[in-house]
């Protein structure tokens, strides 16, 4: 295969195939459960049964006697070791001006627990079954306490408190937009819909749980974490300079193959805390695997809000304004991301697609006494999505407009257009999309399709979602205005080797994005060599320089624009040495296909015979230019990207059974630029599988007098399966990326965005219904298609 | 939340009572009873092993007992501890009425559990319940010489206030029952 070839095969915009498949298909990864380091030992925790509790005496005396058991620590232990406790990495102030308000988050209870699941001790065995079995043994006198789960209540006078310092449960409450603007515009309504909308919580079930492995260096004094993490660099950082394990340079952190995250490996957790600080005392690597219970209740989960929202609209059907309350649950502690995700990643978003003057919205931060919430897939975009688009669709019904031309005739067609609430978009078609997904899911023949099945006794509906989001979570200056502790920049660092063939560090980290086929495309295309001579590296601070890891569908925008940069310049520094070694002028050297000629001869070097010129530094000054051909980068892109697209489902409903059925699914996203059409559909079909869990299935849910997680396993907590999924129809619209220099919008969460409410829709549709509450469980359609 | 049924014994309400308080019986009638430590005059202390579903663990448990008025009624408090496996608590009130040759011992419940037996084992809790309820009564109506075996006269009357089975409930009921003889024993 020649150059040219091989760039059409494996460069921008090839469905190329994944190249991390084959280790994960053969059983060949290596995930943390699969490093074993010398003389490991085992980790079990010992977990709150108790929503709420004082935590009187620990008596492990039986469990240190057990077999096997080397150590068991408590949360005093932390403290005697001054360890400080976990963080949030985002900084809102409510209304008033007053910064947010919770209470310390211990990485071992030290006096009280707060949810079911809450780490109060941790026994270090030889094996894990004797740390399982030893953790049993631990006698731990609790003082039950009143617990309070819901957001409703949660803020009355009288509530069980989460944490003193936090009044009321209330975290913050937060504002965004011009409520004197938005009050005029409903003054002035002709019309003004509103819904109550829950958007239900989330656990992720991400299919590797959590782990760790914790290693201390007597030598060197280096302690090397091994952990199922999306952001290494970002975990070494919180455990350096805010938990104090070790010093920065004095950690190393491995992420390795890790198994889906979907957020909720985003966030530093006690356990891989406890696992690299055990490693010391015992003086023996410390290992935990999680297992799936244990997941259920100590991963963060998602969403969980209660909102009231209102539409004001002219008599010709424009919006005029919208108004929003939400109350999110932040469960009993805050993690890394939890108060930005209700609020900077939530109300930013209300405007959606739409041309909205008006815009005000109020957040309150509610601590409960439930797990952590953080964010999931889509991360605030989700819920904001769903608010709009429930609501659109809901005044387009009330108006008796078609839905699709309701939104068209909203729509924001000028670009950029600045929201009322923070962003401002850059580019967009949200017709062409919404056309395509019309044409694609035939709309026009759907009055038949619903005869057709009403004459079976079927409900059919259709529904919509024209969703945006925001991704990239960047430019940095941006972000940290609005309370991020951090920048959210991404770095690469292009090493070509002597013989030619390309390593490229970059910061972002895959958990199932396939960045070493994506990333390795980007290379291929530019350097025009083999994808085979180039390897993706990640997830490990000895190697990687610096990243802030991968969420919110940021790593093609900002990861793969780091290297695109430190491409060009290792590109302009290739260019100088092939004037040198070529003997022309530098503004004669033409870079094409993987190979340098002096332009309009037959003289040229091969990609490879560059690469080894520039190690050996013979044939051109190294007191100008500098042998070797390595290149870094840290990239801030200079605005979030904006993915849009339109999401339509078509449902049938059994009013007998109360059965959903997703009939069609279509999908148009406008994404930018593609690398690979294959893994954005892949995507896509994951995001919408996810979201359709949520529309239809999924549901954590506690008991609200005992605080107990009622859906703690999968026989409770349904997950969707292949058979409850139709086949997607995927399809996209293009409108670059003007932020950064590849196009990219980024795709990893649109379809977690944008199809639950195009579910929601369909089924109200079907039912006739105006609203239903998410999971549309068989007994919710049911009772809603018989009136119940 | 509440949890309330009752049962046909084949004896006479005296000697119901006293095999109430007769330690073999007790021991042999509860599933899984362990052990029996007397604390004091009204506690108890003692060990239970159950398994629902996925869940085994040996529950500790303690008894309150008060407002004993025999043959007719008392009421228990109780609280059993299953390590990493949860716990469950719960007050009992038990009372025995005469039925020609048979007593009906009726008892309400208010109990709530919590860990991991609340969180996997919600599902598999109702058969368990059913099984150790039947096996309890079973061997205690046995035990007293009766050749029928005992019979529930009435399906347990659940109401619940939240979202928890209330198979939990009979369970807890189990534990504490088993809490319950222990106390009797001395």
């Amino acid at each position: 295969m020649n150059a040219i070839d091989a760039k059409k095969a494996t460069g921008i915009g090839a469905s190329v195939p994944r190249k991390e498949d084959f280790r994960f298909i053969t059983g060949n990864g290596h995930y943390t459960d699969d490093i074993c380091r010398p003389g490991q030992a085992y980790a079990c925790f010992v977990r709150s049964p108790y929503a709420h509790a004082t935590v009187d005496d620990i008596d492990f005396a039986d469990a240190l006697a057990a077999p096997g058991v080397i150590l068991v620590l408590t949360g005093k232990d932390v403290a005697a070791d001054g360890l400080g406790g976990l963080i949030c990495g985002w900084l809102v102030h409510s209304k008033d001006g007053s910064p947010m308000k919770t209470g310390a988050h211990p990485v071992l209870a030290l006096t009280h627990v707060r949810y079911v699941g809450d780490h109060v001790a941790v026994v270090i065995a030889e094996t894990a079954a004797q740390a399982r079995d030893a953790a049993e043994l631990v006698d731990v006198s609790y003082g039950e306490l009143a617990s309070v789960t819901a957001v409703s209540g949660a803020q009355a006078p009288d509530a069980p408190q989460v944490h003193p310092e936090a009044p009321r449960n209330t975290c913050f409450e937060w504002e965004l937009g011009d409520k004197a603007a938005t009050e005029a515009a409903f003054n002035n309504a002709a019309k003004v819909v509103s819904l109550d909308i829950a958007n239900n919580r989330l656990i992720p079930n991400a299919m590797e749980p959590r782990a760790a492995v914790g290693e201390y260096d007597k030598g060197t004094g280096v302690y090397t974490l091994y952990t199922t993490s999306q952001n290494p660099h970002v975990a070494r950082l919180v455990l350096s300079a805010f938990v104090g394990v070790a010093p920065e340079n004095k950690l190393r952190v491995i992420a390795p193959d890790v198994g889906g995250g979907f957020g909720s490996k985003i966030f530093i957790y006690s356990e891989e805390t406890v696992c690299v600080w055990a490693s010391k005392k015992v003086g023996r690597p410390v290992k935990w695997i999680a297992d799936r219970s244990e997941s259920f209740v100590s991963d963060a989960h998602g969403r969980d809000h209660q909102t009231h929202a209102e539409l004001a609209l002219d008599a010709n059907g424009k919006m005029l304004g919208l108004r929003v309350k939400t109350k999110a649950n932040l469960g009993a502690y805050l993690q890394l991301f939890s108060a930005s995700v209700p609020t900077y990643l939530y109300a930013t978003l209300l405007s959606g697609q739409y041309d909205l003057p008006a815009i005000y919205c109020e957040v309150d931060g509610v601590l409960t006494h439930t797990a952590p919430v953080d964010a999931y897939r889509g991360a605030g975009r989700p819920e904001a999505t769903f608010v709009i688009e429930r609501l659109v669709e809901t005044a387009a019904r009330e108006l008796g407009e078609d839905p699709a031309e309701f939104r068209r005739k909203n729509f924001i067609r000028k670009f950029p257009h600045q929201t009322p609430v923070i962003m401002a978009y850059d580019v967009g078609d949200y017709e062409a999309s919404l056309n395509e997904a019309c044409r694609m899911i035939d709309y026009a023949n759907f009055p038949q399709r619903r005869r057709e099945a009403e004459a079976r006794g079927m409900r059919r509906g259709i529904g919509f979602s024209a969703y945006i989001e925001a991704c990239g979570i960047a430019p940095s200056a941006a972000v940290g205005s609005l309370g991020a502790g951090v920048g959210l920049w991404e770095s690469a660092e292009v090493r070509v080797n002597p013989t030619g063939s390309v390593e490229v560090l970059t910061g972002a980290h895959s958990h199932g994005q396939g960045h070493e086929t994506t990333f390795a495309q980007l290379v291929s295309d530019r350097l025009g060599i083999p994808i085979e001579s180039v390897e993706i590296v990640h997830g490990d601070t000895d190697k990687v320089q610096f990243g802030m890891g991968t969420y919110g569908s940021r790593s093609g925008a900002v990861g793969m624009s780091a290297i695109q940069v430190a491409l060009d310049k290792v590109i302009a520094k290739a260019r100088k040495i092939a004037a040198h070694v070529l003997e022309a002028g530098e503004g004669d050297i033409v870079f094409e296909n993987g190979h340098f000629t002096v332009a309009g001869t037959d003289r040229g070097l091969a990609f490879a015979e560059l690469a080894l010129q520039a190690y050996t530094g013979h044939k051109f000054p190294t007191s100008e230019i500098e042998p070797g051909l390595k290149e870094t980068s840290f990239y801030d892109p200079t605005n979030f990207t904006f993915p849009a697209g339109t999401h339509i489902a078509e449902v049938e409903i059994d009013p007998g059974t109360g059965v959903v059925k997703v009939i069609k699914f279509v999908a148009v996203d406008d994404f930018g630029n593609i690398i690979n059409p294959m893994i954005v559909e892949g995507q896509v079909h994951g995001g919408v599988a996810q979201g359709i869990g949520q529309a239809l299935l999924e549901n954590a849910v506690y008991d609200p007098d005992t605080g107990q997680l009622l859906s703690g396993s999968f026989m409770d907590y349904c997950m969707p399966r292949a058979d409850d999924l139709p086949s997607f129809d995927v399809g996209v619209t293009v409108t670059a990326a003007p932020s950064n220099p590849l196009g990219l919008k980024g795709c990893g969460e649109a379809g977690a965005i944008g199809a639950p409410p195009a579910i929601i829709n369909a089924i109200t549709d079907a039912l006739g219904v105006r609203d239903i509450a998410m999971p549309v469980t068989p007994e919710r359609a049911w009772r809603a298609a018989n009136g119940l | 939340m509440e949890m309330s049924g009752e049962f046909r014994i084949p004896a006479p309400k005296d000697k119901v009572w006293a095999a109430l308080n007769d330690p073999e019986i007790l021991q042999q009638s509860v599933p899984g009873c362990q052990s029996i430590t007397k604390l004091s005059d009204t506690e108890m202390e003692g060990a239970v092993t159950a398994s629902v579903g996925p869940v085994k663990a040996t529950f500790k448990g303690s008894v309150v007992l008060s407002d004993v008025n025999p043959p007719d009624s008392y009421t228990l408090t109780g609280q059993g501890k299953g390590g990493a496996a949860g716990f469950a608590k719960g007050v009992a009130k038990v009372s025995l009425t005469e039925d020609g040759s048979f007593t009906v011992l009726r008892y309400s419940v208010q109990a709530s559990v919590g860990g991991k037996l609340a969180q996997i084992g919600q599902r598999l809790i109702d058969g368990t319940a059913k099984k150790l309820s039947e096996e309890f009564f079973g061997n205690f109506s046995a035990i007293l010489g009766g050749s029928a075996a005992a019979e529930s006269v009435a399906e347990p009357q659940l109401s619940s206030s939240g979202g928890l089975n209330p198979a939990l409930w009979i369970t807890a009921l189990i534990l504490v029952m088993a809490a319950l003889t222990l106390m009797f024993v001395l």
